[in-house]
């Protein structure tokens, strides 16, 4: 796959590296030094970070300018955009200021219903779905036009991705929704938290004999657990989450104490399995509420220090 | 088929308590097929707001009616002479219903007695559920007959989202997840391939965000 924006991430993937991305939420508040602790802590030890858009519906600041303050530390920023909150216009609008700050990657979502948020009695817009903000995306950046077909001064040029949930039913549909969202013009996927190894194998095994693998770069979502509330928490109320019990009773089977040590060694066990599986181009490292634990993973994987591509 | 439902009886006393005499009419189409705004409930909407206004000791009378449809001229003939000889008209017909007899009878004050609340079909007896929004623009013919715009909790497109979870919508565990039901009809139908065409970004210029829409058709022009 040949390099068309000047994303890190992509010339990371582009010349044969496991990628690492990890995820930044913003705060509710207008303080910026979170964003910017975040950036400093992960900078080294990932290629890209995500920022997440009003994640749950909960409101917070916007994700466009979250990652305005991360570029400026250094970070490769990765937009992630929902078409919940904007229709083509905004959606428009906001892909080309983002592109006037030269964020390079953009990540096309749906997002959760408002009802899971702060917000249950506001309007959605769902003008677009995530298929077609990605196809917006490519529309801008590779036509160069506007969606009515104006032409763009200076048209963004951004790498498209969107997250898969291999373990989601209707299975049936699971490898061709993905060769769907690369019909629509992803690039990289960033999947859901894997915590089912042998069904997300099965996904990949899927994705491969249908060489979708050779068309876009996988990377493989990894959360680990902090405890085991946590485990259950998500295997009982995150929808679309699949966790095994075979998890859960690890967790269980140590003291309180040992269980974010255990929930760590899960994980570098399943990158360690994941990286021998054809097809994952790298690992998205979502530490949720515990981003100080992102570097230690990644050294302790073997994944650092990270690859240097050249700024062309 | 439009469905409604009464609202709160304290929600309806404040809008009519301060009028002497009420009309009390029911709408016999929609409505009271889902059991809310027929003469039947008329009457007995009537019946709880006597006995409401009797607690407070409110001087009002309360007359009870129907008429066919409230949204087509013909059928207010039968009612014009209880209309004209009433202060306020409680309708239980829809939102249409309603705004139609206020365009007819510009000095008298209507208030609705029911919330509208969707287009949908009767499921079965005493259920009711949405089927469509009007959108102006029907995708039916490729998403297996089953409408996402109106029972897919973002109406997707190109469904489903990650939120499904064992068939069910993100939001509401007793609501099926409209795609998932796309998906079973398309394989049913032998077309689960058809499941990869991407649908394109959709006109919704034929939808309300068009703006207030109109339809004539020409040769029943007066
Ligand atoms: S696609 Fe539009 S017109 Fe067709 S059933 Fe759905 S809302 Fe109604
Ligand atoms: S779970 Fe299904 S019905 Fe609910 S929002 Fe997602 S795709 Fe739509």
């Amino acid at each position: 796959m040949s390099v068309k924006t000047e994303s890190k991430l992509e010339r990371i993937l582009a010349a044969g590296h496991l990628a690492i991305t990890s995820e930044c939420g913003p705060p509710r508040g207008s303080d910026p030094e979170v964003i910017i602790k975040k950036g400093e802590l992960l900078k080294d030890h990932v290629d890209a970070v995500n920022v997440t858009d009003n994640q749950t519906s909960v409101t917070r600041l916007s994700s466009l300018a979250a990652c305005i303050h991360l570029k400026l530390t250094g970070v490769d920023p990765v937009l992630q955009m929902v078409t919940r909150d904007r229709n083509r216009i905004a959606l428009q609008s906001d892909i080309l200021g983002a592109a006037s700050f030269d964020i390079n990657n953009i990540l096309c979502l749906s997002g959760d219903h408002q009802i899971f948020g702060d917000c249950k009695e506001g309007q959605n817009v769902f003008d677009l779905d995530s298929m077609q903000l990605l196809q917006t995306v490519r529309h801008m950046r590779d036509d160069g036009k506007f969606l009515n077909g104006d032409d763009i001064n200076r048209p963004p040029r951004m790498f498209a991705g969107a997250a898969a949930n291999p373990f989601a039913e209707p299975y049936k549909i699971r490898v061709p929704r993905l060769a769907k969202k690369i019909a629509a013009g992803a690039e990289f996927i960033q999947t859901q938290c894997i915590y089912n190894l042998d069904r997300f194998e099965e996904w990949m095994n899927g994705v491969c004999d249908r060489g979708l693998h050779e068309k876009v770069y996988i990377l493989a979502g990894i959360t680990p657990m902090k405890s085991l509330g946590m485990a259950r928490y998500m295997k009982k109320n995150v929808p679309g989450m699949d966790v095994p019990d075979q998890i859960i009773d690890r967790l269980a089977g140590v003291p309180k104490e040992k269980q974010a040590e255990e929930g760590i060694t899960i994980c570098l066990e399943t990158i360690e399995r994941l990286k021998e599986v054809k097809g994952v181009s790298g690992f998205h490292i979502m530490a949720i509420e515990w981003e100080e634990k992102v570097p230690e993973i990644v050294e302790r994987a073997g994944l650092f220090p990270r690859p240097k591509v050249s700024d062309e | 088929m439009i469905v409604g439902q009464q609202k709160p009886l304290a929600e309806i006393w404040e809008m009519v308590r301060k009028h002497r005499k009420v009309l009390v009419l029911g709408c016999n189409s929609c409505v009271a097929v889902c059991h809310q705004g027929g003469t039947k409930q008329a009457e007995v909407l009537t019946s709880l707001l006597r006995m409401q206004a009797t607690q407070e000791e409110a001087e009002i009378e309360l007359v009870d009616g129907g008429i066919e449809r409230q949204c087509e001229h013909e059928f207010f003939e039968s009612a014009r002479d209880a209309i004209s000889r009433t202060d306020a008209v409680l309708s239980l017909a829809c939102g249409v219903g309603v705004q139609f007899m206020a365009e007819k009878f510009h000095a008298t004050p209507l208030y609705p007695a029911l919330n509208t609340t969707f287009l949908g079909a009767v499921e079965r007896p005493g259920f009711f559920t949405e089927k469509c929004q009007a959108c102006g623009n029907c995708v039916l013919a490729t998403t297996g007959g089953i409408c996402p715009v109106s029972r897919c909790a973002k109406r997707l497109l190109n469904g489903p989202c990650g939120g499904v979870n064992k068939g069910k919508c993100e939001i509401n565990k007793e609501l099926d997840c409209a795609w998932c039901l796309i998906v079973n009809r398309l394989e049913a139908l032998g077309k689960l391939d058809d499941y990869e065409d991407l649908f394109p970004l959709k006109d919704w210029s034929k939808d309300r965000a068009g703006g207030p829409r109109n339809f004539k058709v020409e040769g029943y022009l007066p």
